[in-house]
């Protein structure tokens, strides 16, 4: 195993004008980003399942495919 | 020459009965089918001519649907966008109508959202008091049941099998991920002493095999089903098992569109020209390997011994891909467009996962999944045992937008709204779905029977006529609208097509 030659990735062909215009999550600072999940966590709190345990335990899938 | 990858996807949605004291998921299946079907036929611009009520006793959905050839006693519905929407086993499933392209596929794949949320929302005002349908767009419960979200591609019968499984196969074990759906923890009978607290795919823990023919048992990596429902001497259907069912509009995109101009270039004998073989030396453990390693370092083995990591295998096949491009050009994977934009976006979310992959919460479910689930297991202290993160596992799902987690994320579209929303009713032009479609819009009640490959009308005296649509890019907007606009009956039609 020790000897087993580890491929290098051959600097793949990211085209000239890489297109970067999209991901904006990635410009964001961490605490923008911080807080706008704080943000969805609330609204997520809001609509969760309320009795949790009782919906996971009741759904079953049989059968399919 | 690579043909044209006319594909199209199959999903079987998860469902559950709220408040019912014995949840019968096929019943719950047919009543949400035949909610959807019967709303349907109250609204204005349906030719119905005849006054039977929406449900007939045997379950059939009868008005704006065509009963199947094959009596199943299920409900099975074929829809004027030229879809089909029928309860398999216990799941509603809908298929989408044949495609030419990625983002037709997503497009009609997201109309197939909205049928079933709508499809909720019918079936509310039908339940006793106290009842409910949920209905999720995943792939499992979290119990070690899991249910398909198939993709299907037209393919070049003449290709050999066995082309296809060699350099299929890594493809499909490595586009994970970006085509993950998430999960919390494993299903799998074992981990190998991992603790998978949460995973990348939603699917890879059902995976046995590496080639056959089950879909429910021993699930093969590469599934060998051979139903055309076409031209059988001239085409195949690759029916792929393996894929999660994606909510994100750029990880669908990415599915079946990077898979397309694989299989394109599978074609073409596009891989003898690589510099190496990608043949892995054990594709099933590699499968959970990959949605197991959130951090996509451990490296793979291949057959010839040595060792790579999924993301760069993926990136050596979008250069591959690059290079078949330039050469081949992109006409089988929708023209120059649609080709470039998969290329793109292929590169965007290579470049995203291996820089920070929690830069792609925008795109990709998994990412997506993932951050909500770890916020909030932060937030209030949870283990990752904890019922309420299996809960938003499942609620990231759900389709009705008011329950829907995933909906509430602001991820990035690349579909318009309305094009998604004339798409439930409005069928593909670019393919024999444009006939279909058309057919059923116009003329129903004259309609027997709709398969893929026929339509059977049934006008009244004469014996059933069958119309065979063998040819999946026939029958397209451009084939037909002029004939269709110029007759003014079924009768009519069908003399004119001389069948």
């Amino acid at each position: 195993m020790a000897e087993r030659e580890q491929i290098r990735k051959p600097a793949p062909a990211r085209s000239e004008e890489t297109p970067v215009e999209e991901v904006p999550a990635a410009n964001k600072k961490g605490e923008e980003l911080k807080a706008e999940l704080d943000d969805l966590l609330d609204e997520i709190d809001e609509v969760l399942e309320e009795n949790a345990e009782e919906f996971v335990r009741s759904y079953v899938q049989k059968g399919g495919e | 020459m690579a043909i044209v990858k006319v594909l199209g996807m199959e999903t079987e949605y998860g469902i559950v009965i709220r408040g019912a004291a014995e949840p019968n998921p096929i019943a719950a299946s047919s009543t949400l089918i035949n909610a959807y079907v019967a709303e349907l036929s109250r609204n204005v611009g349906w030719d119905f001519e005849d006054e039977s009520p929406g449900r007939d006793a045997r379950g059939f959905a009868r008005e704006g649907s065509a009963p199947p050839e094959v009596e199943t006693h299920l409900v099975n519905a074929v829809l004027t966008n030229g879809a089909r929407y029928y309860v398999d086993h216990a799941h509603p499933e809908y298929s989408t109508p044949e495609c030419s392209n990625a983002y037709e596929a997503i497009l009609y794949d997201r109309a197939g959202e909205l049928v079933l949320a709508r499809s909720v929302a019918a079936a509310a005002r039908l339940l006793p008091p106290g009842q409910s349908v949920v209905v999720l767009k995943n792939n499992s419960d979290g119990k070690g049941n899991s249910y398909g979200s198939h993709e299907n591609y037209l393919m070049d019968r003449s290709v050999p099998f066995a082309r296809i499984v060699q350099h299929v196969m890594p493809h499909f074990v490595t586009r994970q991920i970006y085509t993950g759906a998430g999960k919390v923890g494993s299903e799998a009978a074992s981990t190998g002493g991992q603790d998978v607290r949460f995973q990348i795919s939603q699917r890879a823990d059902f995976f046995e095999e590496e080639v056959g023919l089950e879909t429910t048992l021993k699930r093969p990596i590469v599934n060998t089903r051979d139903e055309p429902h076409c031209d059988s001497q001239k085409y195949r259907r690759l029916h792929v098992i393996v894929g999660d069912a994606n909510l994100a509009e750029v990880a669908g995109f990415l599915k079946v569109g990077t898979t397309s101009l694989v299989l394109s270039m599978i074609e073409d004998d596009w891989f003898a020209r690589a510099s190496r073989e990608y043949t892995l030396q054990s594709p099933v453990a590699a499968l959970r390997r990959v949605s197991y390693d959130l951090d996509l370092s451990l490296p793979l083995e291949l057959a010839d011994g040595r060792t790579m990591t999924a993301i760069d295998i993926q990136w050596e096949h979008l250069d591959l891909a690059r290079k078949y491009a330039e050469e081949r050009g992109l006409d089988s994977v929708g023209g120059a467009d649609v080709g470039r934009d998969i290329l793109q976006r292929w590169e965007q979310v290579l470049a995203g996962l291996e820089s920070d992959p929690m830069s792609l919460a925008g795109q990709l479910d998994w990412v997506a999944k993932l951050r909500v689930i770890e916020g909030y297991r932060e937030r209030h202290q949870l283990s990752w045992q904890d019922h309420r993160l299996a809960a938003m596992d499942l609620q990231y799902h759900d389709v009705d937008p008011a329950r829907s987690l995933q909906a509430r994320l602001g991820m990035e579209r690349l579909l318009d709204p309305d094009s998604v929303e004339r798409s439930v009713s409005e069928p593909p032009e670019t393919t024999r779905a444009y006939f279909r479609g058309k057919c059923l819009q116009r003329w129903s009640s004259a309609i027997a029977a709709a398969n893929w490959d026929s339509l059977v009308f049934d006008l009244g005296s004469d014996p059933l006529r069958r119309v065979p649509m063998m040819e999946p890019l026939r029958g397209t907007k451009a084939h037909v609208e002029e004939l269709l606009t110029s007759v003014s009956s079924p009768a009519e039609l069908l003399e004119r097509l001389g069948s």
